[in-house]
């Protein structure tokens, strides 16, 4: 059975290799057989799915070694997967999710001319993300961690053509590289401390390590973590990569490889807990994404970049979730899988308004589409209660553990953090109430696109609405599935390990609190854009609305504090080069060729001159060697 | 042989001359060159014109690769290692350097020739096929016998035999063990590659003139090596290099009645420097290097590639056997010397290349570089030091020979263009060509990945180890240098326009595209995959005595 494991991977990397190198032979048909392959590897998932639920807790974890990767002695790195309750879970939602947006993107992607190719990409995502999640070391780990980034960006910029598509994928990349870097150097650090980078060996020798040493490996993980989850303070690439096309965004960049980093802190809980201090900044990084956000998601008027902010502040939430320790390890997952359904659905509604509206993406251009998509309309809506945390739906459920969990640190620290996740519960409410109602109410604000069409929306074609409809099934009832008798939490307590905390308020307050929150959010929002008419252009807004616009200025930050000193040490640098080191380069191979030219004349092409400089060098020879004995 | 002794012992008090013991069978490579070579006398005296050039080859090959047969069936017996011994009276040495030079030297034979009878480069003349060499070496340039020879279509194919006497010398030159043998086969293999430098068909005179050049400067250097076996035989009162070794540590005495006139060391040392001089030049090294740009660029460019790989590796056996020999025990003598050639063969080497404005010039004083790259192994003065030169010969043998093969290809209507002008943009006319060359400059620069690198990682790395570090950095700085005018000629020709006038590439036979290709994947393979050739190296490396 365990062979599979590398199965699992190998369908959706084989889809891309057929893919890139089968040419155009398979242009016609090639995404299907890239989504029969998504759609495989989710059935060899649901395999070991049920294979791993018919064995105890214990023994539910397996290995399986493939190869040895790179034997050299003393360092030994093997293609070894690990699969536990914690990597079935995300393989599930990996090629779950995976497979129904393949399935959309038939219908979202029939007419570029380049279908073929998104399609190889997804299926290499796929793969990659499959590795990352099954690696039982780090090493095997940073492969898929820098596989999916490098998916993510040849699907960001997917559409290249478009300059601002080009530019998003560079940033994405550039800004992931730096916590690359840290995840790199987290992988040196284990391996200088404890030999090796395998799981194993690690958590084991975690307890023996010194404090610093396991806070200096945890803030290097936050680091990774920061990059590839869009957290401040290397969250600027998000917004931005919502110019890949929308199943895109749906799948890479809400529901799976932007979580990549709560796994990543999640699976190393036995470091984290051992370092306080590396604990406490990834909840501080984790609560001020969270509002970061969320506040920026509210002034949003592009539905994509609204959504991004979203999925900023809800990866926030499970950050800070993973950030408390065991109190929180289950419910940072339990939120990723929940928020992997709704935001995934979230976002191919948006695809789907997007696709009826001319690929308008303004929601000022929106407004009374309820009728005209009444299945969109639905499958959003189902989403958007989850998002907001409507009782009884996935968010409700798993965002209220989250926000129980922050209480139940305890102390100054449970008070602030739980009030600042009531806080984000509230802004959620008003942004989703805001995308919702700008988009399905209202008056109608079309606006004719830049070749002069008028729009007229109509419900998107089958391929489309079925995943979107499973997406909102999933979004309506995993929540409610997960924390029926506790199940998602004894499911992932033998790998994540479990602790309840010490809750100045019950159970019940914090429901309630959580569910007031959400109503004053979402009437606001009705107050603002429901009652009154909104512009079609927006109005200049206050100080933070124009922050909030700008990415809480997050660019400019970047801009000044990091690009102009590196411009300007790259300049110096240059001036340096071209001046100090080039002119020493030049002069001295100048002064080379100058000997060279010199020495030349010595070849004179007369024998009697070089039989003269023979017999000199013959006398030097002999009288250096009785020199020699001499001295 | 029991015969001439009965007959001696029969002569009764008369003195008797034992007949010498010898080894054919270990001495079988060389006697099957010498009697290849002899076969091509014959076969010059006696086939009729038209067949000689192709019966030539074929005995030509047939003796060399009957003779690395014979090497390859000689080491596996173990007579590189185990059964190392003295052969013919102590003149001969067949041990693990010998054999495994003799090896490069003959598979460089080999490929040399394919080279040799490369007839479709030069064009036709009345339907006969020519090769690179003269119609008629007799024949004055520019006269009228010439041009009747040549509108005759005649070859000269007496290059075998002469190529094939010149291997002779060149596998006897690293086995030799007494001085007097090692100057014998300094001038078997001398006097024919004096001949073969004055056979190009095309600029006759400076070929001819080369020739004259490394004829006298090659006479001088023969006299230094005498004079010096001379002075060593009367500090050591013998010519075997392990009993002078044996005199000079003091281990056996010099017989009594010579104690009292010799053992001068001021002999022994002059004697060794002037040894040194006459090996010295046919490596090239500095200051004894003055012919090799000359006679590079004047001879046939198959006999340069030839005498470039092939001729080094053999001063480069007796160098070693010399020194690793007869005066290990000198050594504090002659390496502060040996670091001075070194570094200013090095030096020289490649700071004369860098403004070179001809291939052939430039790849002569890339091998006056590498002569100085390969004196910092041999100054190791140990194991490691013999196996990273032998290693280092055999990576450059193969490049040389590939490199050359290269500048036979390119041409215009006066023949090779061998000024660096007409490489310009040579990448976009042929783009194989160029790749190929680049790849064997790339190796000549010892870029990783190539067996240059590999090579020149060995020698430096016995050095270091030997404790000659400062020489490593000389090393590594002319390295630096090197790679320049290396790299210069890849830019040149990937990354300038071409002429409009600029030279063809000719295609080939398959038999220098054999040469070309051998030497690629030796390049490509010692640089990818050394370690089964460092092991064997490794192994060939103790020296009988």
């Amino acid at each position: 059975m365990n062979s599979l494991i590398p199965l699992l991977i190998a369908a959706p990397l084989a889809g891309a290799a057929l893919l890139l190198l089968g040419g155009r032979a398979l242009d016609r048909f090639g995404h299907w057989i890239a989504t029969a392959l998504a759609a495989l590897s989710f059935a060899f998932g649901l395999t070991l799915f049920a294979d791993m639920l018919g064995r105890d807790a214990e023994h539910r974890a397996v290995t399986e070694r493939l190869f040895s990767w790179i034997p050299v002695n003393g360092f030994q790195a093997d293609v070894s997967f690990q699969l536990d309750q914690l990597s079935i879970t995300f393989v599930l939602l990996i090629t779950g999710v995976g497979t129904l947006i393949h399935l959309y993107s038939v219908g979202y992607m029939a007419h570029d001319e380049r279908r073929r190719r998104f399609f190889a990409y997804l299926n290499l995502f796929l793969a990659a993300m499959l590795v990352l999640v099954l690696a039982d070391n780090y090493l095997l780990l940073y492969l898929g961690w820098e596989g999916v980034g490098l998916a993510s960006y040849l699907l960001i910029g997917f559409w290249q053509h478009k300059p601002s598509a080009a530019t998003a994928a560079k940033k994405a990349f550039i800004v992931n590289r730096v916590g690359d870097m840290g995840l790199s150097i987290a992988i040196m650090l284990m391996f200088v401390e404890f030999g090796s980078f395998a799981f194993q060996p690690v958590f084991a020798g975690a307890g023996g390590a010194s404090e610093g040493k396991l806070t200096a490996i945890g803030l290097m993980l936050l680091l990774a973590a920061c990059g590839k989850s869009a957290q401040v303070p290397l969250q600027s690439w998000l917004g931005d990569a919502m110019e890949g096309p929308t199943p895109v965004s749906a799948l890479i960049h809400a529901a799976t490889m932007v979580t990549a980093g709560v796994y990543l802190i999640v699976r190393s809980g036995a470091i984290f807990n051992l370092a306080p201090d590396a604990q406490t900044a990834v909840v501080v990084v984790g609560t001020v994404t969270l509002l970061f956000g969320a506040v920026v998601g509210c002034a949003k008027d592009d539905i994509k970049k609204a959504l991004a902010g979203s999925t900023m502040s809800q990866i926030g939430y499970m950050i800070m979730a993973a950030g408390l320790g065991p109190i929180g390890y289950a419910f940072a997952i339990m939120h990723l899988v929940t928020h992997g359904f709704f935001k995934a659905g979230l976002f191919l509604g948006a695809g789907s308004v997007m696709h009826g509206m001319n690929d308008e993406v303004n929601m000022r251009h929106y407004g009374g589409l309820r009728t005209y998509m009444p299945v969109t309309f639905a499958t959003f809506g189902l989403g958007y209660l989850a998002i907001i945390g409507f009782p009884g739906l996935s968010g409700f459920f798993s965002k209220d553990k989250i926000i129980e969990a922050a209480f139940a640190k305890g102390g100054t620290e449970g008070w602030i953090l739980g009030l600042c996740a009531l806080l984000g519960a509230a802004i959620t409410a008003f942004y989703m109430t805001r995308v919702m109602v700008l988009t399905f109410f209202g008056e109608k604000r079309w606006q004719p696109d830049a070749e002069g069409n008028d729009p007229h929306p109509h419900e998107s074609p089958k391929s489309m609405t079925v995943p979107m409809i499973v997406l909102a099934f999933g979004s309506v009832f995993a929540g409610g599935l997960f924390v029926y008798g506790n199940s998602f939490l004894h499911w992932l307590e033998p790998v994540t390990g479990h602790a309840e905390g010490d809750s100045p308020l019950s159970q019940w307050t914090v429901t309630g609190l959580a569910t007031v929150c959400m109503l004053v959010g979402a009437a606001l929002a009705w107050q603002m854009y429901g009652r009154n008419p909104v512009p079609v252009k927006a109005p200049i807004g206050s100080l933070l609305t124009r922050a909030a616009r700008r990415d809480l200025l997050q660019d400019d930050f970047n801009h000044a504090v990091l690009v102009r000193p590196g411009s300007a040490l790259a300049a110096t640098l240059v001036w340096f080069d071209s001046r100090g080191l080039d002119g020493f380069v030049n002069g001295l191979a100048a002064a080379i060729g100058g000997i060279s030219s010199r020495l030349r004349r010595i070849q004179t092409g007369y024998v009697r001159t070089y039989a003269l400089s023979m017999f000199g060098g013959t006398l030097v020879l002999v009288a250096s060697t009785l020199l020699m004995r001499s001295v | 042989m029991m015969p001439v002794h009965a007959l001696a012992a029969a002569g009764g008090n008369s003195p008797s001359i034992p007949a010498p013991h010898i080894e054919y069978g270990q001495l079988s490579p060389m006697l099957a060159v010498f009697g290849a070579a002899l076969i091509g006398v014959l076969v010059e005296a006696f086939l009729p014109r038209r067949a000689r050039a192709s019966a030539q080859l074929g005995v030509s090959l047939l003796g060399l690769v009957g003779a690395f047969a014979a090497v390859v069936v000689l080491a596996a017996q173990g007579h590189g290692t185990t059964k190392a011994g003295l052969l013919a009276m102590g003149a001969v040495a067949i041990d693990g350097p010998a054999l495994f030079l003799q090896g490069v030297i003959l598979l460089t034979a080999v490929l040399a020739v394919l080279t040799y009878a490369e007839g479709r480069l030069e064009p036709r003349i009345n339907g006969h096929r020519v090769d690179a060499f003269a119609a008629q070496a007799a024949a004055v340039p520019g006269g009228e016998q010439e041009r009747d020879a040549t509108r005759e279509g005649m070859r000269t194919t007496e290059i075998y035999p002469l190529t094939l006497f010149a291997v002779g010398g060149m596998l006897l030159f690293p086995a030799s063990n007494d001085l007097l043998t090692m100057f014998v086969a300094l001038e078997v293999l001398s006097l024919p590659l004096y001949l073969m430098c004055a056979l190009a068909r095309r600029r006759r005179l400076i070929s001819q003139e080369a020739a004259v050049k490394y004829f006298l400067l090659g006479a001088f250097a023969s006299a230094f090596f005498l004079f010096g076996t001379a002075l060593v035989y009367g500090y050591a009162g013998s010519l075997q290099l392990g009993e002078i070794a044996d005199v000079v540590s003091g281990v056996s005495q010099v017989t009594p009645a010579l104690a009292v006139t010799t053992q001068n060391d001021a002999l022994l040392l002059i004697g060794l420097a002037m040894l040194a001089v006459g090996l010295l030049f046919k490596v090239g090294a500095v200051p004894f290097h003055s012919w090799t740009p000359d006679v590079y660029q004047g001879a046939p460019t198959p006999v340069t590639g030839f005498m470039a790989a092939a001729t080094k590796t053999a001063a480069f056996g007796a160098l070693l056997r010399l020194f690793y020999v007869a005066f290990p025990g000198l050594r504090w003598d002659w390496r502060p010397v040996m670091w001075g050639v070194a570094i200013l063969t090095m030096v020289v080497g490649a700071v004369l290349a860098i403004t070179q404005q001809d291939v052939k010039r430039l790849l002569a004083y890339s091998s006056v570089a590498h002569a100085g790259f390969i004196l910092t192994g041999l100054i190791a003065t140990d194991r490691r030091g013999v196996a990273a030169v032998l290693f280092y010969l055999l990576a450059y043998s193969f490049v040389t020979l590939g490199a050359f093969a290269v500048v036979t290809l390119v041409r215009d209507s006066k023949g090779e263009a061998t000024h660096l002008s007409n490489w310009a943009g040579l990448g976009r006319r042929s783009p194989l060509l160029a790749a190929v060359f680049a790849l064997f400059l790339l190796a000549f620069a010892g870029i990783p990945l190539t067996s240059g690198f590999t090579g020149k990682f060995a020698v430096f790395q016995a050095a270091a180890e030997g404790g000659a570090t400062p020489l490593v950095i000389v090393g590594v700085l002319s390295s630096a240098v090197a790679a320049f005018f290396y790299i210069r000629v890849v830019v040149l020709m990937f990354f300038s326009d071409p002429q409009p006038s600029g030279p063809a590439v000719a295609v080939p036979s398959p038999l220098t595209a054999t040469a070309i290709g051998v030497g690629v994947l030796v390049t490509l393979g010692l640089g990818l995959l050394p370690q089964y050739f460092l092991d064997l190296a490794s192994k060939a490396s103790v020296f009988v005595r």
